[in-house]
């Protein structure tokens, strides 16, 4: 079997296309040559391709249980079922790069296919950034870190089976859609560095990268979702944000993302704020490999880390220090020749935008800054400290509630100029409406006004509303409102529907923040807890063997009301190959509450530790994140993207 | 390498447990704060977890240590020191406010009141440039305008295009 | 003009400070911890437990002072401990070190015979069964070993397995305690 041998000899060929595509078309552009230029397109379907057959030779050797290759050998079973098998491809350090050179080089080649109507040379040298790219990361693979090397000559007969955190449904969806959205940032950095290259950063640039930004943001608000989901299923203690390094570096290049994505906007339609959008896109991308150096290299502790590596990190920080090092220098000597004349004033929907990118701007610093103090401290010698959930959420929260009251201004305003007495005249009646349905619901619900839950209820109502007083400023003037409604734009609702995705996912954010309750027990057989309405009897546990593992399942009881509800079974699994123990939580979800009961330790006489949780609106969470993909995917859908730039004299 | 060596030995196996005890409390007020105080206390073993959700033993020791000394009617501060006496700052999730901290703490504001003042600045220097600018037909009409790098065709088809798009 | 120049480097002076403390970083090992008694140099804590090897007589932190000594935290569940148990045999036997152990978290019965098969190199071993000597010292993971100097306070702790490199660097801080009690 020569299979693995062919991956790693199609990724040495990838990297060889790769070193063609940042150079050729590169030079191409900057002397004008039509042929060079031409090679871009044709260099980016080999990259992929070769990518490509790299990815299934690795997939291949994984289905076929190969443990010859030390990668397959450490992170699959042949007890392991066969689409396990095949996500245990990203189940490691490895694995996990190829999936990412495999999605860059998927990204370079949809580029290459969708932007026929760009200028050749901005293609050109679009595709030569991302060839740029390509190489560090196909060096990192091929240097440091191959998944296809051999144990020779002898090799286990078994492997040593995936983790089991990881055999589930969340792995085989979540990795994809997280690099999706991190290395789609990388078209929108190849855009940025393109036009300072050429030195023609202008509305049209704007306009190129604008759907691709929205897609790759739509993809990262997506995968961290599907992240946040997962740990909550999957990890036993029904959190469902844990301000992990790991988290934290999917959140910053998706706050700069969405703050890019609203300065995008204001370039196209103004032509302002063209260095800080070019600026913003380059730290999109610096984020996401900054994220990428955090949880490989070791230099952080993390609950889901890499098994990490120095050199490993060491490599990752020369390639940042290229990368970014390189946009930034290349930002500081164009940018400050850069110059806008649009003008608005200190009342605008510019103003008001760039207030919101602030406020996402100094999110993002704030994780970033408590993500590396620990470190900065400790490379002070000051001594060692933690940084976790009480600061993030203390500094956090007041940030975004600011930006949500900017939200609510930001999309009433008109360009230009905006006067106090129009804003007053358009939110007064949202705000109040707003301020009496939040204060109205959280009594409702609670039957008291905790500030924050308070807070968090009013300022979903002000984004809702405010967006219908946008609605209804659009259909006033036309007689027709129903046809009103059909012409605005996809980008128009793409924005309308994020916008209630954030609102949407403020509600859960409250309410499950304050609202939830937990309760840890000692239960023996016939015991029973009341709680919310809820009473949850244990019956017993039952043994249950699984293809890889053995299983203690509870059996527990659910009345509402006095009649039976459902039926709920934790479970705590012994993966046998590992010897690792592992609590699947039983959880009931509903649209208004999740009841989430997991199983601890087996006590004396026959009883069980077992904890009961009752989380209110926990599925608003994802429900905003779904709500958010959805308006991003539907704005870069619109029709305008795709319009030729004909001449207007022809 | 030999690093390398040292934390493959210190690394516990990857593994999701729920760490749960079945303390009973004698008042509510007590079971609210001995959540609160786990959930806010690092596990000085772990890779990166709070006493509350890790199952190492460590952490279970430290669990049975709060709950000892809330049933004993310690006030949180007295819990807090006790853990930090012997492990150092590094316990505390929400770092204290000292001078070590007061960037952490106070960096984001300042930096936010930065951007701000950023904004004001540009938007206030933006207005004199439309200002005294008005006398060019263009600015005042809200067109585009050529920057250097538009040739004069350019920014007349790009007008053409934002002119669709403001019709919408 | 010349300002908008100049502001136009501050992102790329943020990145190279932050490079700076990253590729520091890489030489930082995140999950060590300092000890707390060795940074205040204070004495072990107090505590009274019996004695592993004869469980009726009770130690206390006096029996620790006297000279400079090693203070080696063990168990019989903990395989690093069993890989140096070897290496603190033969600095007992051929350097001539003092150590003292903890059984931290242990079974005596277990631990009694585990001293019978590889040797004991303690000169007293405090028996901790129920951790809260290990927890009131801050011990994270076994094996943990103190230098103690000769009035029993804490001077500097190593975690992790005792072997010829990490020896180097307790046989200096070692020399470097007495160094200092002399006049």
């Amino acid at each position: 079997m020569i299979i693995p041998e062919l991956g790693e000899y199609a990724l040495i060929l990838a990297l060889c296309l790769a070193v063609l595509l940042a150079t050729v078309p590169l030079v191409g552009a900057s002397r004008g040559n039509t042929l060079w230029m031409g090679f871009a397109r044709p260099l980016s379907k080999g990259m992929f391709l070769f990518t490509l057959f790299s990815f299934f030779c690795l997939s291949w050797s994984f289905l076929y249980n190969d443990f010859s290759v030390v990668y397959v050998a450490s992170n699959s079973n042949t007890a392991l079922p066969w689409y396990y098998r095949l996500s245990a491809v990203w189940g490691g350090h490895e694995g996990s790069l190829l999936l990412w050179v495999l999605i860059l080089s998927g990204w370079t080649l949809a580029v290459a296919i969708k932007s026929r109507n760009l200028p050749q040379d901005i293609i050109a040298r679009v595709l030569a950034v991302m060839g740029w790219v390509a190489i560090g990361f196909y060096l990192f693979i091929l240097l440091t870190s191959s998944p296809f090397e051999r144990y020779l000559p002898g090799y286990p007969q078994e492997g040593a089976d995936l983790n089991p955190l990881l055999q589930d449904f969340g792995l085989i969806v979540h990795p994809p859609m997280l690099y999706m959205g991190y290395v789609g940032f990388a078209v929108a950095f190849a855009f940025a560095i393109a036009a300072l290259l050429s030195g023609r950063l202008d509305a049209a640039w704007a306009r190129w990268s604008r759907p691709w930004t929205s897609v790759a943001w739509a993809f990262l608000t997506l995968g961290i979702a599907l992240g946040s989901w997962w740990a909550y299923y999957e990890l036993g203690w029904g959190g469902w944000w844990f301000w992990d390094p790991v988290e934290n570096a999917s959140l910053m290049p998706w706050l700069v993302g969405t703050a890019l994505v609203h300065s995008l906007a204001v370039t196209e339609k103004r032509g302002v704020f063209k260095s800080w959008t070019v600026l913003l896109a380059i730290f999109a991308f610096s984020l996401s490999l900054l994220g990428t150096f955090l949880v490989r290299s070791g230099v952080l502790t993390s609950v889901h880390a890499f098994a990490s590596d120095p050199d490993r990190g060491l490599f990752i920080l020369i390639m940042l220090a290229v990368v970014i090092g390189g946009s930034l220098v290349l930002y500081a000597v164009r940018a400050g020749q850069m110059r806008s004349e649009s003008s608005f004033g200190l009342l605008s929907r510019e103003s008001l935008l760039l207030v919101n990118n602030v406020l996402l701007v100094v999110a993002c610093a704030m994780v970033l800054l408590g993500t590396i103090y620990p470190l900065i401290i400790d490379a002070l010698g000051m001594g060692k400290l933690s940084v976790g959930p009480p600061y993030f959420n203390a500094l956090f929260v007041p940030l975004m509630s600011i930006m949500l009251v900017f939200m609510g201004a930001g999309v009433v305003s008109r360009w230009k100029q905006t006067s106090i007495t129009m804003l007053v005249q358009q939110l007064w009646l949202p705000g109040v409406i707003a301020a009496v349905l939040g204060i109205g619901a959280t009594w409702l619900y609670a039957g008291e006004l905790k500030p924050w839950v308070t807070l968090g209820m009013v300022l979903a109502w002000w984004v809702v509303l405010s967006g219908l007083r946008d609605l209804y400023n659009r259909l006033r003037h036309r007689r027709e409102k129903l046809a009103g409604l059909l012409k605005q734009s996809r980008s128009y609702y793409g924005m309308v529907l994020a916008h209630m995705g954030v609102a949407v996912l403020v509600v859960g954010v409250a309410l499950v923040s304050i609202y939830s309750e937990q309760r840890d027990l000692r239960m023996q057989p016939g015991d029973e807890i009341t709680f919310r309405d809820y009473t949850f009897v244990y019956e017993g546990n039952r043994h249950v063997e699984g293809p890889n593992y053995t299983s203690d399942q509870g059996q527990i009881k659910v009345l509402y009301q006095d009649e039976l509800y459902t039926e709920m079974r934790p479970e705590k699994r012994l993966y046998t190959a590992r010897g690792n123990v592992m609590t699947e939580a039983a959880i009931d979800p509903g649209f208004t509450r999740d009841l989430y009961v997991a199983l601890g330790e087996p006590l004396e006489n026959g009883a069980w530790a077992v904890r009961v949780q009752y989380k209110p609106y926990v599925r608003w969470l994802w429900l905003g994140g779904l709500l958010m993909t959805a308006g991003g995917l539907l704005a870069a859908s619109d029709p305008r993207y795709r319009k030729r730039m004909r001449p207007v004299a022809a | 390498m030999r690093t390398l060596m040292l934390w493959l030995m210190l690394l516990a196996p990857l593994s999701a447990q729920a760490a749960i005890d079945a303390y009973e409390f004698t008042d509510e007020q007590n079971e609210d704060r001995f959540q609160q105080l786990t959930n806010e206390l690092r596990c000085p073993k772990c890779q990166n977890q709070n006493i509350a959700d890790s199952d190492a033993p460590l952490a279970a020791d430290l669990r049975r240590e709060v709950y000892r000394m809330l049933e004993e009617g310690e006030p949180d501060e007295s819990i807090i020191d006790f853990m930090v006496t012997r492990y150092g700052d590094f316990v505390l999730y929400r770092p204290r406010v000292n001078e070590t901290t007061w960037l952490l703490w106070y960096g984001p504001f300042v930096l936010l009141g930065i951007g701000v003042l950023v904004v004001v600045l540009i938007s206030r220097n933006r207005r004199q440039v439309s200002r005294s600018a008005a006398d060019k037909p263009a600015a005042a009409s809200g067109q585009y305008q050529a920057s250097e790098a538009l040739s004069a065709k350019e920014t007349e088809r790009l007008n053409k295009l934002l002119q669709q798009d403001s019709d919408q | 003009m010349k300002s908008r120049k100049l502001f136009a480097f501050v992102p790329l002076v943020i990145f190279i400070g932050l490079g700076v403390f990253l590729w520091i970083g890489l030489s930082l090992d995140p999950r060590e911890l300092p000890s707390k008694l060795a940074e205040e140099q204070r004495p072990v804590p107090e505590f009274e437990l019996p004695s592993l090897t004869d469980p009726a007589r009770m130690l206390t932190p006096e029996d620790l002072a006297g000279e400079v000594a090693l203070l080696n935290v063990w168990a019989t569940w903990c395989p690093t401990c069993k890989e140096e148990h070897g290496y603190l045999n033969r600095l007992a036997r051929d350097e001539g070190v003092t150590i003292y152990g903890i059984n931290y978290k242990d079974e005596p019965g277990k631990a009694r015979e585990w001293l019978r098969r590889y040797l004991n190199p303690y000169k007293e071993v405090i028996l901790d069964e129920k951790g809260s000597l290990g927890l009131d010292m801050g011990v994270y993971g076994a094996p943990e070993t103190y230098v103690l100097d000769a009035s029993g306070a804490v001077r500097y702790r190593h975690v992790g397995a005792v072997d010829a490199q990490v020896w180097k660097t307790l046989k200096q801080v070692m020399a470097q305690v007495e160094q200092e009690a002399r006049p």
